[in-house]
């Protein structure tokens, strides 16, 4: 009975030191941990025109400086941004918040946004071209990085690219129209698992 | 003072090409060396210093100067 009563004593300072020991070494520990760990980022990109291509490369490029490994799964649309000749071009038409920007001309005339009706963005031919050269050009002024120069800087940085196999089929594609730096054609079944260990999962 | 090894001109380049250049440099350099990098973009006061924390870098020091921003930067 003694020992016993003895025993629970002992247990319970063994709790209670351990318990203090812990606190102070845990965090330590954790903060080392953390950082030796290289973060990880997954972005799934899914859209295919101009405005929409660049979120998805400028994030990926930059997650890559920081040192982060970057794994992108292109589907959908998204699947136009791995093709050979990127040819993405913007659309006003629904996209009613997009301002249109004159890159010439003086400053108070580029930083003017055009008031676009939409009914002209949809009736006029060949808008949709004007509106493509208009927005590359400002971005250019702007010393903006071209979708294809962001695309070859994740490239080169390691950023490990993925096609979804399903939309490859679906819209009639041939892995010979995309550049041949796409690792994989998979399906989410494959990315999924990647994207749950990432610290960061974006959709665009 | 350790003499600079490297310059990068990074005038006229918006966000990311700033820090993407940056990372290439420093890539070249070896443990210790300097990399003076020039920039215009206004972003890039506060993303050298997010990408040098994030990548264990020394921000040495950071300077503005007329319309152009000053860093340099030890690699760890």
């Amino acid at each position: 009975m003694t020992n016993a009563t003895d025993n629970t004593l002992d247990n319970d300072r063994l709790d209670t030191w351990m318990n203090r020991r812990l606190d102070e070494l845990l965090p330590k520990k954790i903060a080392e941990i953390e950082a030796s760990r290289t973060p990880s980022m997954s972005i799934i990109a899914t859209k295919g025109t101009l405005d929409w291509a660049y979120p998805p490369f400028i994030l990926a490029s930059t997650a890559a400086a920081l040192g982060w490994e970057v794994d992108m799964f292109f589907t959908f649309y998204g699947l136009l941004l791995l093709k050979k000749d990127l040819d993405a071009e913007v659309s006003p038409l629904g996209n009613p918040a997009m301002p249109m920007k004159m890159p010439f001309g003086p400053k108070w005339f580029q930083d003017y946004s055009w008031p676009m009706p939409n009914l002209l963005m949809a009736g006029v031919p060949g808008f949709e071209k004007l509106a493509t050269g208009l927005m590359k050009k400002t971005f250019m002024n702007k010393g903006v990085a071209t979708v294809e120069e962001l695309r070859s800087l994740c490239l080169e940085a390691d950023v490990r690219m993925v096609a979804c196999q399903m939309t490859v089929d679906v819209f009639g594609f041939d892995n010979s129209d995309f550049i041949p730096e796409v690792t994989d054609y998979v399906g989410a079944t494959s990315f999924l698992p990647v994207a749950r260990k990432s610290d960061v999962c974006l959709f665009i | 003072m350790t003499a600079i090894a490297e310059r990068l001109d990074a005038r006229g380049m918006n966000c990311p090409l700033p820090i993407l250049r940056t990372r290439k440099a420093i890539n070249q350099l070896a443990a210790g060396q300097l990399l003076e990098v020039t920039a215009t973009d206004p972003g890039s006061l506060k993303d050298m210093e997010a990408f040098c924390n994030q990548t264990g870098n020394r921000l040495l020091s950071s300077n503005e100067a007329g319309n152009c921003f000053i860093f340099l930067i030890e690699k760890a």
